[in-house]
């Protein structure tokens, strides 16, 4: 007999966008930690925060593919992040104009960041 | 999936706190600080990239008391969250779970976070001073 069995439903797999945002958060996570570090040294190491050490420091191709990457990286994690949290606190018909609105924020908040690093990296305006 | 759906979590008011629901919750707070802060170094971007006048204007707001604070909170929320992310990372991989690991590992973190916040503010200070 199959009383012994585990019975009741089969285990179901898991919802293949709740596996892949599972798996980016981690991902942005594992990118950010050594970006995250460069970024806050390289802030905190400047010989100033003025215009001219600034743009100097985003003019080096290297430097400025390193920013581009932290930005990107950090806005993805925060995408991600804050869906999770209005998923938990934001309910009813609420819920899908507010993720909306948050995606679309974080999308123009990557134009924007992706736009000024290229124009820094080409020596500024 | 209808996530709206789902019923809303976590129901703050039922518990009492206890020391690692405190970090748990901390953790996402201090994420949604770092968000804001993200999108502040954006604002930073843009400005730099629209010239000197543009970034002269941010960094008179930026040099401001309140924006001060700001910074140094999102200094302080940017260990906070890298250090307790690490947490997370070894509960992904299985270790650390029970009471006494957990509760252990909550600690480390805070004495970490503590000890990096003030090596890094101490830096920082340098800009904060320089500031008019």
């Amino acid at each position: 007999m199959n009383a012994a069995a585990p019975s009741g439903t089969p285990t179901p797999r898991p919802d293949p966008h709740a596996r892949r945002h599972w798996r980016n958060q981690r991902l942005s996570a594992i990118a950010l930690l050594p970006l995250g570090i460069w970024f806050l040294y390289m802030l905190l190491t400047l010989p100033a925060l003025d215009y001219a050490a600034v743009t100097f420091w985003i003019s080096e191709p290297l430097q400025a593919l390193l920013l581009l990457l932290f930005s990107w990286c950090a806005l993805w994690h925060s995408a991600l992040g804050v869906q999770v949290v209005i998923e938990d606190y934001v309910a009813g018909r609420l819920y899908a104009p507010t993720a909306l609105l948050l995606q679309l924020m974080h999308w123009a908040a990557a134009i924007a960041a992706g736009w000024s690093i290229w124009v820094l990296a080409a020596g500024g305006t | 999936m209808s996530s709206h759906d789902r019923p809303l979590s976590p129901h703050l008011q039922v518990h009492r706190l206890v020391f690692t629901m405190l970090l748990s919750g901390l953790h996402r707070i201090s994420g949604l600080a770092l968000s804001a802060a993200s999108l502040l170094l954006v604002a930073w971007l843009v400005a730099a990239a629209c010239g000197p006048d543009a970034y002269a204007t941010a960094m008179r707001w930026l040099s401001g008391l309140p924006a001060r604070l700001v910074l140094a909170a999102a200094l302080g929320a940017f260990w906070y969250h890298l250090f307790n992310g690490l947490r997370h990372m070894a509960w992904d991989a299985g270790f650390g779970f029970g009471k006494a690991a957990s509760l252990r590992s909550g600690w480390a973190i805070v004495a970490l976070t503590a000890v990096a916040f003030m090596l890094t503010l101490a830096q920082a200070w340098r800009y904060f001073g320089a500031w008019p």
